[in-house]
């Protein structure tokens, strides 16, 4: 299993957990493992037509998966997915 | 034993001591590249005005530190004071030591101004700074110098909210000369549980005006440009260029695109950071020494409404003071040009969890702002790009927080 790091504004899918466990060897794999698991998750992360939208950053340790292999990007256990969104909050 | 009076002695060196006219002086700095022109007044003297190319060294350490900056003892060296007669002493003491080529200025600095010559009045600290800035001039990654570099340095905070609040007080600290503030709001009761720079009494105020009574109070050297507009593809290079470094606390997603491309077209360094709840993020954007921009981490804005925004999913009061303190220190280390920034890294921290974690941030060579081929070369509708319809005031207050709301 992998952990995957959940972002504050996804953590109402996954019972407030800022960490899941996920199986699968592939960022696509790990997606919808997700989405099993909890349902809605991968529309927030992925457009219609399976992509990864271009305003959510997904890490495997510290890099981001578009400088590596994309949704195909290989992922082991001892890997650390993080899930990072553009955050505009800072002023108001 | 012999006596010597204050004038038998003076008349005696002036027997001894070969002395120069300031005009001899002049023509000599002019002709002779191995003259040394040693300056023996009190500091405070020199501070007020030297000659440039002088040396300093006060009378009271001639003799300790000739030899760093004279080594030879037969090149010249002139010796200056205020009149004439201190630097006939520094001259026989210079002789003692055995240099062969000595000579006093006579007249001193005093006939050295008088004549019409130039001089140069150093830029020095007030005794009030150099004792305010003595925890920082102490060490050798800022010194007098670096200090100083501060107190000229010009900054522009986007946003004087709950990011801005605690950078803003701590530029203003540090003693970073001109801060300029842009923000068209007025302080809200709301904003007390984390805009620590706004106060109870600010409510309904400014808070451009609100941010600037709060830095006076604490440092007289600071001075605050407040910019009470909205910051448009119209007048946003009007604004940042008038800075050196562009610190972002910014609430929606169209000024964030806007500043970046901004600082990206004007090659100004930008420090950007943003909150939600319990989680920060902060990286520096620096793409004049080849870093990656705010487009290279986001290429595109998440639709209006899919990411909400603080005043609809909150934010923990003391998270930005952690995240703005840390948009603080890049920022300062950007102007001293000291240590590694953040360029390149994305710094995530969890509150909550009590972690910091740190992601690589890729310079993206297809960036349509930073890239190889940039296709946006002047500032668009990012009203549009980021899908709020136009007809919304979008500024640093505005509008996408109500479309993030509806």
């Amino acid at each position: 299993m992998t952990t995957v790091r959940i972002p504050s504004p996804l953590r109402r899918y996954t019972n407030g957990q800022s960490k899941v466990e996920s199986s699968g060897t592939s960022i696509n794999a790990i997606i919808d493992d997700l989405e099993a698991q909890y349902p809605g998750v991968k529309a927030r992360l992925c457009d219609d037509s399976g992509q990864i939208k271009r305003y959510v950053n997904v890490f495997v340790n510290d890099e981001e998966i578009r400088t590596l292999q994309g949704g195909d990007t290989p992922v082991g256990e001892k890997d650390e997915v993080s899930i990072i969104p553009a955050m505009a909050g800072g002023q108001a | 034993m012999s006596y010597l009076s204050r004038d038998q002695l003076m008349a005696k060196l002036r027997k001894e001591i070969k002395e120069i006219s300031v005009h001899e002086l002049a023509e000599q700095m002019e002709s002779d590249k191995d003259l040394t022109v040693v300056d023996i007044r009190g500091l405070d003297e020199w501070d007020q005005g030297n000659i440039k190319g002088s040396i300093h060294i006060p009378r009271g350490f001639l003799e300790l530190n000739i030899e760093t900056h004279a080594r030879d003892r037969d090149k010249p060296v002139a010796v200056l004071c205020a009149g004439g007669v201190r630097s006939l002493l520094g001259a026989r003491d210079l002789e003692t030591m055995g240099y062969t080529n000595v000579f006093s200025v006579a007249g001193g600095f005093n006939g050295w101004k008088n004549a019409g010559f130039n001089f140069v009045v150093p830029r020095v600290m007030t005794n009030e700074q150099r004792q305010r800035y003595s925890r920082h001039t102490i060490m050798p990654e800022v010194g007098e110098e670096g200090q100083l570099k501060l107190l000229d340095s010009k900054v522009l905070i986007i946003g004087a909210g709950g990011l801005g609040s605690p950078t803003a007080i701590y530029l203003a600290a540090a003693g970073v000369g001109t801060i300029g503030i842009v923000d068209f709001d007025v302080v809200d009761t709301s904003n007390l549980q984390r805009q620590i720079i706004h106060k109870m009494e600010d409510v309904d105020k400014p808070k451009v005006e609100s941010a600037a009574r709060s830095i006076a109070q604490l440092n007289p050297d600071v001075k605050v440009i407040g910019h009470r507009t909205q910051i448009t593809s119209q007048n946003a290079f009007d604004i940042i260029g008038q800075y050196d470094l562009v610190i972002n606390g910014s609430d929606n997603f169209p000024t964030r695109y806007l500043v970046n491309d901004a600082c990206v077209i004007l090659g100004k360094p930008l420090v950007d950071a943003s909150i939600f709840r319990f989680e920060g993020q902060v990286t520096v954007y620096d793409t004049a020494n080849d870093g990656p921009c705010y487009r290279c981490l986001y290429p595109d804005p998440p639709p209006p409404g899919e990411v909400p925004s603080c005043a609809e999913g909150g934010v923990f009061g003391v998270l930005p003071g952690i995240i703005g303190s840390l948009e603080a220190v890049e920022a300062i280390k950007l102007l001293l040009g000291e240590g590694t920034t953040l360029a390149g890294r994305l710094l995530a921290y969890d509150a909550l969890e009590a972690e910091f974690r740190e992601l690589k941030v890729a310079k993206d060579k297809n960036c349509p702002v930073c890239g190889e081929h940039p296709t946006v070369t002047e500032l668009i509708d990012y009203h549009q790009f980021c899908g709020v319809p136009s007809a919304e005031p979008v500024g640093i207050n505005g509008a996408v927080k109500e479309a993030a709301l509806a």
